[in-house]
């Protein structure tokens, strides 16, 4: 496999507040992420040649580019839309770098929008485009409680132990997102009040799971050459990996639960590009899908964080909080974000571009002095995962 | 003359009961007494269909089967042959004779004539005769206690009998006693004195008297009158006025424990006496419905050989209690549930019809070059990649257990709101199947908890019934 390490550079982010914007609309979001990524950028949209674009849910079946022309009147560029799950953002991402690389084109823009308060459904809904079958009442805490059962049972943690190690990772994120101005939630809990939210799937409870929101993110990527046209730190592309598994896991002979095989092959193929050896020393943050608490903890062991089994030491350590060894979700990740599925990727892509940049949107929150840092989502029943990893050096 | 009779049986009765005292608590009436069987919110005449028909042959369904006659007065489908789904489910052959018997309660009996005579006159060999039924009685009557829901099913043949068929005799009569209009969801009757008198007692008097005399037989030649009856009392009232004794010649008519199951009932009470019967019984089987059938069995040697087929007793000792009248009514659809989640993927006539093997045969795919076994079909094998080099076979029959589990609060419905979500592994290929469980409680719900296959209509979409196959607890009783 090629390589696009330092190829391509981030030169303009823009992120919208997230949360239950009931008076605003999908092009609302996406003309609030878009020129705050012009502005950052010093550009006009005169300057996208291309843009690709994440969104899941439609209004009905095919809307194709319609939100992004639409709303930021783009003229008669491309417009791709990308529909992976909750990995559509990143994979938007990642298409667009790829588009700039290959030399097609000099600036472009990727951008996630997702309006999940439209549709009428506090969660993410039941059975979600695959079977009328097979995916009966498959919803996504309940595939996400199938694995925390299993992982609990497989290293012999008793219910009471599985579920304070989840409700810790929760306590954690939700003091970053209290720091951080564009997240939906900013209250602070502790692990009692998880241990005694309601059960949403066992054993997972409310705040195990991440809120539903609205929100819009923004890229505009461009060549390392023509980076430093644009701003003096731009962010450079280190390495990125994709891996789609094969059939729903559910029946998948032999599937352990408590690890995921794009998990595993995402995250080394991004290390690989980005020559990262020890995840754990090398990177100095991460933005991880943490849909559900346990898949926070399932991703520390998949990616190299923590040795298998052993996440629950380090959580307990006290490692991924924003003062530790690898400050995991220092916004506050998808538990005080939401996750307005097609935005999600850039969201995150947003808070390691800032911080990697040193321009954290409050001092007390800024990481000190971060070379490398990784942003991730992790999608389906589940069964795609990208990952992306940047810096603010070349080489 | 060529003999015809039947050679395997199987009931079937839900593991849901009702308390009798709740109904009558509820409406300030007295109780009859016992519980009422109730099918679960996921079961219907056909899912009842389907388990009885697997009891009786065994869960793989057999190749000489080449013909299925279903009864009932509850169809889940007025328009649509409902055995056809039933013989798709039971994974029979596709070259079979397969018809509904409806509207009576005595097209369980009809169809077991049918089916005696199909196979006398050579046109079919083996016949499996399938009812199930779930009536409704109107809220705060007597028949809302009495009746029941189950399943019985029963295979006529030509050879390996387990008991020969030695005549029958039947009237026809026609009165307004016990009817449902085509826009009705519960039972009519007339006065109860005319329907019991009038109709009951004195047809299948009638029909007895007329058998016992055709056969040349006196009342105490009989080992077990099977008389299913729409309550205990004319049930008792019939066996003294026919001369049976009660205490030794009368079979159980179920009703204190199970209730009366409709067109099923006569066959769920015959299913019952074969597992209670030793050779050379002589069997009495009668039924009343607007006239009666009444029909003669002979029991054979072969019966003691059907031995580890016996289930019913672990029916009926196997239950669950429904915890409140209202559940009773949201699980029959009385009250309207609150869906919980909607479901946004309707069923689809091509998805089902395109995947049938798999949703409602249950087969699965086992890899002819690495031997590897996978549910649903996959046409390039997961461990060993070979394109389209598999053959079909049946898992719905393998036993399995546990290997994770949810207790969802978000997909349930308001009268049923735990949904188990469940990753089984089935077999010793350990298949891994991923479905709900039914028939249980969620708290007993462990890892390694053993569970077979069940079939069950998942949700309703779009006008139609979706059906699947669930997991559900291994009872320790069922000889399972």
């Amino acid at each position: 496999m090629g390589s696009i390490k330092d190829q391509v550079a981030i030169v303009g982010m823009g992120c919208s507040k997230f949360g239950e914007r009931w008076d605003k609309g999908p092009e609302d979001l996406a003309i609030e992420a878009a020129y705050e990524a012009y502005e950052d950028a010093g550009i006009s949209k005169e300057n996208i040649e291309a843009c690709w674009f994440s969104q899941v849910m439609g209004p009905v079946i095919g809307v194709s580019g319609t939100v992004a022309a639409d709303s930021l009147k783009l003229g008669n560029i491309p417009v791709i839309r990308n529909e992976n799950w909750c990995a559509s953002g990143h994979i938007a991402l990642l298409e667009a770098c790829m588009a700039v690389a290959s030399g097609a084109y000099d600036v472009v823009m990727a951008l996630g929008v997702e309006k999940l308060k439209d549709t009428g459904f506090p969660g993410l809904g039941t059975g979600r485009g695959m079977h009328p079958v097979y995916e009966a009442r498959r919803t996504s805490p309940g595939s996400f409680g199938l694995i925390a059962q299993r992982y609990f049972d497989a290293y012999g943690l008793t219910i009471d132990e599985g579920r304070e190690a989840l409700a810790k990772i929760e306590v954690k994120n939700h003091d970053n997102g209290s720091l951080c101005p564009k997240a939906h939630f900013h209250n602070k809990i502790t692990v009692e009040k998880v241990l005694n939210a309601p059960v949403i799937a066992w054993p997972l409870g409310l705040f195990d799971c991440c809120g539903n929101s609205d929100g819009a993110a923004c890229a505009i990527i461009t060549s390392v050459e023509k980076a430093k046209d644009f701003r003096k730190d731009p962010i450079f592309l280190k390495g990125f990996g994709i891996s789609t598994d094969a059939m729903m896991p559910h029946f998948r002979p032999g599937f352990s639960w408590t690890s995921f095989d794009a998990l595993v092959t995402s995250s080394h193929k991004a290390y690989e590009m980005a020559g990262i050896k020890d995840p754990r020393n090398e990177l100095d943050l991460a933005e991880v899908h943490d849909c559900f608490s346990i898949t926070e903890l399932l991703i520390y062991e998949d990616f190299g964080f923590s040795p298998r089994g052993k996440a629950k030491e380090d959580i307990d350590a006290g490692f991924f909080t924003r003062d530790g060894g690898l400050p995991v979700n220092i916004d506050g990740g998808l538990k005080c974000f939401g996750h307005p599925i097609g935005a999600s990727g850039l969201r995150m892509t947003y808070e390691v571009y800032k911080q990697l940049q040193g321009k954290a949107d409050l001092p007390e929150r800024q990481i000190k002095n971060p070379r490398l840092g990784l942003a991730h989502t992790f999608g389906g029943p589940p069964q795609i995962s990208a990952v992306a990893i940047f810096g603010n050096e070349k080489g | 003359m060529t003999k015809v009779g039947i050679s395997l049986f199987g009931g079937y009765i839900p593991y849901i009961r009702l308390d009798r005292g709740v109904i009558s608590k509820i409406w300030g009436r007295p109780s009859i007494g016992g519980e009422r069987s109730v099918a679960n919110n996921d079961e219907d005449a056909i899912t009842m269909a389907v388990e009885a028909s697997r009891n009786c042959m065994g869960p793989q369904g057999i190749d000489a089967v080449d013909g299925l006659f279903f009864a009932t007065t509850s169809a889940p489908y007025k328009e649509k042959m409902n055995a056809s789904l039933i013989a798709t489910a039971a994974d029979l052959k596709r070259e079979i004779t397969t018809t509904d018997f409806a509207h009576s309660l005595r097209s369980g009996t009809g169809a077991l004539k049918a089916a005696f005579d199909s196979v006398k006159s050579g046109s079919l060999a083996n016949v499996l005769v399938v009812a199930s039924d779930c009536r409704l009685g109107y809220p705060r009557s007597d028949q809302e206690q009495t009746f029941g829901d189950g399943a019985g099913a029963v295979m006529v043949s030509g050879e390996n009998l387990s008991a020969t068929f030695e005549g029958g005799y039947s009237i026809s009569n026609e009165m307004m006693d016990v009817w449902r209009n085509p826009e009705d969801t519960f039972v009519r009757t007339w006065e109860s004195r005319f329907i019991l008198g009038e109709g009951y007692l004195n047809h299948m008097k009638e029909v007895v008297s007329g058998l016992l005399r055709k056969c040349g037989l006196d009342p105490k030649a009989i080992s077990k009158a099977i008389l299913p009856a729409p309550d205990i009392r004319s049930h008792k009232n019939l066996a003294k006025q026919l001369g049976f004794d009660i205490n030794t010649q009368v079979q159980d008519p179920l009703l204190s424990n199970v209730g009366h199951c409709g067109s099923a009932h006569p066959l769920l009470m015959l299913v019952n006496a074969l597992e209670e019967a030793s050779p050379g019984d002589l069997l009495l089987l009668a039924t009343y419905a607007d006239g009666a059938d009444a029909m003669l069995f002979k029991v054979t040697d072969r019966i003691e050989k059907m031995k580890n087929q016996r289930r019913m007793k672990d029916y009926l000792r196997e239950k669950t209690l429904l915890s409140s009248y209202a559940r009773f009514l949201s699980y029959k659809g009385l009250v309207e549930t609150a869906p919980g989640e909607p479901f946004r993927l309707m069923p689809s006539a091509t998805v089902s019809w395109r995947d049938r093997k798999c949703i409602l045969r249950c087969h699965g795919s086992r890899c002819n070059e690495c031997g590897k076994t996978t549910f649903p079909v996959q046409r390039v094998c997961y461990h060993c990649n070979a394109k389209d080099s598999f053959d079909e076979v049946p898992i719905s029959h393998l036993k399995g257990e546990v290997f994770t589990f949810t207790l969802d609060n978000l997909a349930g419905r308001s009268d049923d709101p735990v949904v188990v979500q469940t990753i089984a592994d089935l077999g010793e290929d350990k298949i891994r199947f991923y479905g709900m469980m039914t028939d249980c409680d969620p708290s007993e719900v462990k890892i390694g908890l053993p569970i077979r296959l069940t079939f069950r209509r998942i949700y309703d979409g779009a006008g139609m019934h979706n059906y699947f196959w669930k997991c559900r607890p291994v009872r320790n009783g069922r000889s399972e």
